[in-house]
């Protein structure tokens, strides 16, 4: 039956694939009794067979689409299913206890994985996380459930799920995933960050996709109009394939502006610069014309790993994007951890406010050896390129100037050792607390330029978090109370000759770009693919009209007003 | 039964891959393979066993195999733990 959910529009374009739900299924153990305890236990053995098959197809697809080393963890989770010293207790308990294979099998797990997390070793706490793998598994065939393996999908796809995590998402194949829809999930999600860097269609918190969707239905993701059409009739089909063919020829079309400035009607010059998190991503930027890195989240880089990177793993990435980027400015944000992005290895205590505790640069700040191994790495690879440095989260000048002071002591070290540091190298901050964007005149004295955070901005200023739905409308890039600090952060920086940039969603927003570009933002960063649909629509606006719209959306009441305020000019 | 003594030289000691190997050689043979150290013996033929040992560089490990082919279990193991730089 055809049906549609509404969601959020999180990623351009219209998808049309079957749908393969990522999902874990419900593996609920129960205890039985047994009674003929040879037959279980030979139904465990088959279970235990039909794991290692699945197990094999993973790890040889691991080899082949990823190398040795990734189907590494494959080899060890056969050898841990094959573990005598596993399955021998495990059948033993069956016949003992005359119990089912899937209690018997849960029992002895917990007990290998309760010793191995207890070790002293890191490296041994892993270990429990491959036993529960391979558990999972064996449960799994035993129950009759079947485990999710995006590694193995090969054919086109839309994937259905409650959330994609980091590590889901890595597992996807893009040669085959040609859009997703989630059940929960915003514009600045991580599924929604992830969707526009991979450039697939993606609608997010359509709050029933996983319940309405079964494997196999055949769905269409509007990332335009935020819609997901389920089963479509004919008429709609057809009717989204013209949509499709239209899109790709906008596409086509904007594709011509990859090459040229950003130049307004009126003559008057902006950057559109690309948000970045791993060198990878410099293919995205450069085929989408972006004019600099307005920000590379250098978080990805300590991310999905346990340990540290060192100051060469660093380097390297690092010298990867300057090089790569060919003299055009790069803005480095310095380590910006905590909040909603963890690091296990870290041990950090947990928070009730995360948001509001020991993240970015306060952590950097406080543990300064993983901040100076982070600042000598980019030092040394300022002679590569145009580097910028940018602290994130600054709260009050101290803050900026300690930065500032470990950042001299670094240099000063690396020039006693011979080792050459660029000589100009812009330092700015991040202006995403309300206490900053309020005295951002004070701060331009001090600072190079400014990088406006605003997804972190309107969550402080408005106070809602922006992980919580209940008080999302909350979230409102356009009231005025943030166009306002906006306004002063940008005049502050003007009127000390130094520049004011933007790193958050709303850089990148068909109807905030007509506001920022009137307030006088000089630099635009946002997701790659954003920057060439954003520069047709700047060559289309004259400055000094948008100079007077954004004079009076200021003096608007509402977000309300000022979105209305804007189309109403945008349609003459 | 049959037995040898080696010492680890492996600067990581037999961990992750060197365990791996070791399981995987041991358990192509039918005979009972087992491994001392530090007084305490493990299957070989268990990943977790072998790993649950923290067997470090300079440590003195036992093979021991009993079995129809107990001497090419022990012959084989002896060439990797060789070839792989991990135990003389």
């Amino acid at each position: 039956m055809a049906a549609i959910l509404k969601g959020i529009g999180a990623s351009d374009g219209i998808a049309f694939a079957k749908a393969y739900r990522l999902m874990e299924p419900d593996l609920t153990v129960e205890k039985r009794d047994v009674a003929d305890t040879g037959a279980e236990a030979e139904r465990f053995r088959a279970a235990l067979k039909k794991s290692e098959a699945e197990l094999e197809a993973i790890k040889e697809k691991a080899r082949i689409d990823l190398g040795d080393d990734k189907a590494a963890i494959f080899e060890a989770h056969l050898l841990v299913l094959n573990d005598p010293e596993l399955t021998g207790p495990i059948e033993e308990k069956i016949k003992s206890d005359s119990v089912n294979a899937e209690f018997a099998l849960q029992e002895t797990a917990t007990m290998f994985v309760g010793m191995f997390e207890a070790m002293d070793n890191e490296y041994m706490k892993e270990r429990a996380a491959d036993i529960k793998d391979v558990t999972k598994r064996v449960l799994a065939a035993l129950l009759g459930a079947e485990l999710p393996a995006p590694a193995l999908i090969a054919e086109e796809v839309v994937v259905v799920a409650e959330d994609l995590t980091p590590s889901m998402t890595a597992q996807l194949n893009r040669e085959f995933v040609k859009g997703f829809t989630t059940d929960i999930g915003g514009r600045t999600s991580h599924s929604a960050i992830m969707a526009r860097s991979l450039e697939i269609p993606a609608v997010v918190g359509t709050k029933n996709a996983t319940a309405d969707i079964q494997n196999g239905d055949l769905i269409i993701i509007d990332g335009l109009q935020g819609e997901v059409h389920i089963n479509p009739t004919e008429e709609i089909a057809a009717e989204y394939k013209k949509r499709a063919e239209a899109f790709a020829k906008q596409k086509a079309e904007w594709a011509k502006l990859v090459n040229e400035q950003t130049v307004t009607a009126d003559g008057h010059h902006v950057e559109l610069a690309a948000n970045i998190g791993t060198p990878a991503d410099l293919d995205g930027v450069k085929s989408n014309g972006g004019e600099g890195v307005g920000l590379y989240r250098t978080e990805f880089l300590y991310m999905g790993r346990d340990n540290l990177p060192t100051e060469e793993e660093q380097f390297e990435s690092y010298k990867a994007v300057l090089e790569g980027m060919e003299g055009k400015p790069v803005v480095v944000r310095t380590l910006d951890i905590g909040g909603d992005k963890e690091l296990p290895y870290l041990d950090l205590p947990h928070e009730m406010n995360p948001f509001l505790g020991f993240r970015a640069i306060r952590l950097c700040l406080e543990q300064q050896d993983i901040f100076r191994t982070q600042l000598r790495a980019l030092l040394r690879a300022s002679v590569y390129g145009n580097l910028k440095i940018m602290f994130p989260m600054i709260a009050t000048v101290n803050e900026f100037r300690q930065a500032k002071a470990v950042l001299s002591e670094e240099r000063a070290k690396l020039e006693a050792e011979g080792i050459k540091v660029a000589e100009e190298i812009e330092l700015g901050i991040m202006v995403e607390i309300p206490s900053t964007a309020v005295i951002a005149d004070l701060f331009a004295k001090e600072v190079d330029f400014f990088s406006i955070g605003t997804n972190d901005l309107i969550q402080y200023t408005m106070a809602a978090d922006r992980m919580n739905e209940r008080v999302s409308y909350l979230y409102q890039p356009y009231n005025p109370s943030i166009l306002r600090l906006v306004k002063m952060v940008i005049e502050a920086a003007h009127k000390e000759g130094k520049w004011a940039g933007m790193c958050g969603e709303m850089a990148g927003d068909e109807t905030a770009i007509p506001l920022l570009l009137g307030l006088g933002l000089d630099e635009f960063s946002m997701s790659a693919t954003s920057i060439l649909k954003a520069r047709a629509q700047l060559k289309n606006l004259s400055k000094s009209d948008m100079e007077s719209l954004a004079a009076k959306a200021v003096e608007m009441s509402t977000a309300e007003e000022v979105v209305e305020l804007v189309n109403s000019i945008e349609k003459n | 039964m049959s037995n040898k003594t080696f010492t680890v030289t492996a600067d990581t000691g037999i961990h992750a891959r060197p365990a791996t190997l070791l399981v995987q050689t041991a358990s192509k043979y039918a005979s009972d393979v087992n491994l001392a150290f530090n007084s305490k013996t493990v299957n070989l033929k268990s990943i977790m066993g072998v790993m649950s040992l923290g067997i470090g560089k300079g440590a003195e490990i036992t093979i021991t195999a009993e079995g129809n082919d107990e001497t090419e279990a022990i012959e084989a193991i002896e060439n990797l733990l060789k070839s792989e730089g991990l135990a003389n």
